[in-house]
């Protein structure tokens, strides 16, 4: 595929896990990212892949830990009281070090909430959500085609690292229609996957994927090697986009939809006369803490715009160290700031500098 | 001399941790002498559930993976909608499988997932030391039920193999005990049909084997077998509840 195409956000991650060589998807109906689940329905029995409509979020996740364990590309979606359910299987998937992707177009909570776009599930995301000390690598897409280009990087990022990766997207990402063009992908190779479970033949010894390690010095082992894994990960991984930040008095940093929002309100704002940028991470985690820092050696202000009550706020802080005023504008509930409003912030924040 | 009895093929030789006189051991050789006569080790993966067999992948020499506490019917799923040429298994206890993972072996069943299951089914928690199962029997005491089973609150014990075989999918539920080697020998070619049909692709086949627990019954190994024959059975029928005819 190489023209260029008018599709959902959900459908364009659909078509996108099918040409990273997604064999295998499982999930159970949830709004608002139930167009995914819809599309791979039709598309994954016309290439003889596997679709498959599981009893609920937790036989869902279990069943991708089933077939990553298998040595499939395999994938799961779902939005966030569903995200929720999937927590006990991520904790399992990552202690397993099973490679697999898991899509949240998050909706509003805490609880059943609403069915419109929200970014509440930062911090179950980036901090864990299941038990035990994990990471999943989460990546943010903010349009159509970086939902499509984010995809296919999910899955090599999740079989380089035999971990699991977490698109985070939105309803309104999910439901928005935009242009996207295709990687041609004709000729990638899918890794080895000599540790899958596939039947142990002649004298390989078993494979066997399990998290238990009743010894404690061997459990504690099992966590210094993860650490290891996930130190790697943060050296390497980090992702982040910048606009009109180098002479900006006033930094936004926003991800995903928000971050769209914040870029009309910066344009507005250099109207204005106020210098405003954005810092947008791409990676949720890891963070991407070091572009950031770089943008707090000049003396300026942060102003974290999201769709939930300030979770990204402590990251911004601990990346800049303190060493700047860090401010937080949100909206919660489903409602989508307006770049209006986001302009009105930033001027609140440029009057008022010197209380800051 | 001709050798006429040795470990199986698909038995690992190691020590396992079970309890002395615990039935799970009869299981495991039931199921690899399955596996070896069926000639299918090389292309077998196990699941193994949370419980007393939690460390079954130590104890044959398969492929395994170990599922999270009732999921081993769904990441079987996984495993063998990836690979659909290979025979897949799980091993599950009645905590596993009837309390916590009941969605999962409904629907997996439901769906007539080509898998084999074997249930094993002793009345209570053994590897947290002996609480109340939706096994265990009506009065009977345990640590979590100190003055026996109280039905009128706890309800009464379920029969899966049972409640499964009113599905229309599944293809072979059949129960059985191993409390006497006639009995044995009858668990035997349950499991070993419930292998075939999936090597033949028939779909889903369910073995429930009523198993002792000596330590959390607080019996002794041979009063446990005469406790579960008068106890267990007559709540438990044995017999195939789901047979497919060309297999009868």
């Amino acid at each position: 595929m190489s023209e260029k195409l008018l599709m959902k956000g959900n459908e364009a991650l659909g078509e996108a896990a099918l040409q990273a060589g997604c064999q295998l998807y499982f999930a159970y109906p949830i709004t608002p990212q139930s167009e995914l689940p819809e599309y791979l329905s039709r598309r994954m029995p016309e290439l003889g892949r596997v679709f498959l409509q599981a009893e609920s979020e937790i036989a869902a996740i279990n069943m991708v830990y089933g077939a990553a364990g298998a040595g499939a590309r395999v994938m799961t979606s779902s939005s966030s009281p569903g995200i929720s359910l999937k927590q006990e299987g991520l904790s399992y998937i990552a202690a397993a070090q099973l490679p697999c992707v898991i899509v949240n177009m998050s909706r509003g909570g805490p609880g059943l909430g609403s069915i419109q776009p929200a970014q509440s599930d930062y911090l179950q995301a980036t901090k864990g959500g299941g038990h035990g000390d994990y990471h999943l690598i989460v990546l943010a897409p903010a349009s159509a085609q970086e939902i499509v280009d984010l995809t296919i990087l999910a899955f090599d990022l999740a079989d380089q690292y035999r971990t699991p990766v977490m698109i985070m997207g939105d309803g309104l990402l999910g439901q928005m229609m935009e242009p996207v063009l295709f990687p041609d992908r004709t000729n990638v190779e899918l890794p080895e996957k000599p540790w899958a479970t596939t039947g142990r033949k002649g004298d390989r010894p078993k494979n066997i994927i399990h998290s238990l390690e009743l010894q404690s010095e061997r459990l504690e082992a099992h966590n210094q090697k993860l650490q290891e894994k996930y130190a790697d990960i943060a050296a390497t991984q980090k992702r982040s986009d910048e606009y009109l930040t180098e002479d900006a008095d006033v930094v936004l940093v926003a991800f995903g939809t928000v971050a769209r929002i914040c870029r009309s309100a910066i344009d507005m704002a250099r109207e204005k006369g106020i210098k405003a940028g954005l810092f947008r991470p791409i990676s949720l985690w890891p963070f991407p803490d070091e572009a950031l820092a770089r943008l707090a050696e000049k003396e300026r202000v942060f102003l974290s715009v999201e769709m939930n009550c300030g979770q990204m706020v402590d990251d911004i802080k601990l990346a800049v160290d303190c060493r700047r005023p860090v401010h937080f504008f949100g909206r919660v509930g489903g409602i989508v700031p307006s770049p209006e409003e986001v302009l009105a912030e930033i001027e609140k924040i440029m009057a008022g500098r010197c209380d800051a | 001399m001709k050798l006429v009895f040795d470990r199986p093929r698909a038995l690992a030789d190691v020590q396992t941790h079970y309890c002395p006189g615990c039935t799970h051991g009869i299981i495991h050789r039931l199921v690899a002498e399955a596996i070896d006569e069926l000639d299918i080790a090389e292309r077998t993966v196990g699941v193994a559930p949370v419980g007393c067999a939690v460390l079954a992948y130590n104890y044959f020499n398969l492929d395994f993976q170990e599922a999270a506490h009732g999921r081993a019917p769904a990441v079987a799923t996984g495993i063998k909608r990836a690979l659909p040429e290979n025979v897949v298994f799980t091993y599950q206890g009645d905590g596993d499988l009837a309390s916590i993972g009941t969605a999962e072996i409904v629907h997996a069943a439901n769906r007539g997932e080509a898998i084999t299951v074997v249930y094993v089914n002793n009345a209570i928690y053994g590897m947290t030391g002996g609480q109340m199962a939706p096994t265990t029997l009506p009065d009977q005491k345990t640590s979590t039920s100190p003055y026996g089973r109280d039905v009128s609150s706890a309800g009464y014990p379920i029969r899966m193999a049972e409640m499964l075989s009113t599905l229309v999918a599944p293809q072979y539920i059949a129960r059985v005990a191993v409390n006497s080697p006639a009995n044995i020998q009858r668990a035997k070619r349950a499991i070993k049909k419930a292998f075939e049909i999936q090597v033949k692709n028939k779909g889903f086949a369910l073995v429930e084997v009523l198993s002792t627990c000596p330590t959390n019954w607080g019996l002794s190994p041979e009063k446990a077998l005469r406790w579960l024959e008068d106890n267990m059975i007559p709540y438990y029928p044995l017999g195939d509840f789901k047979v497919p005819k060309e297999v009868e």
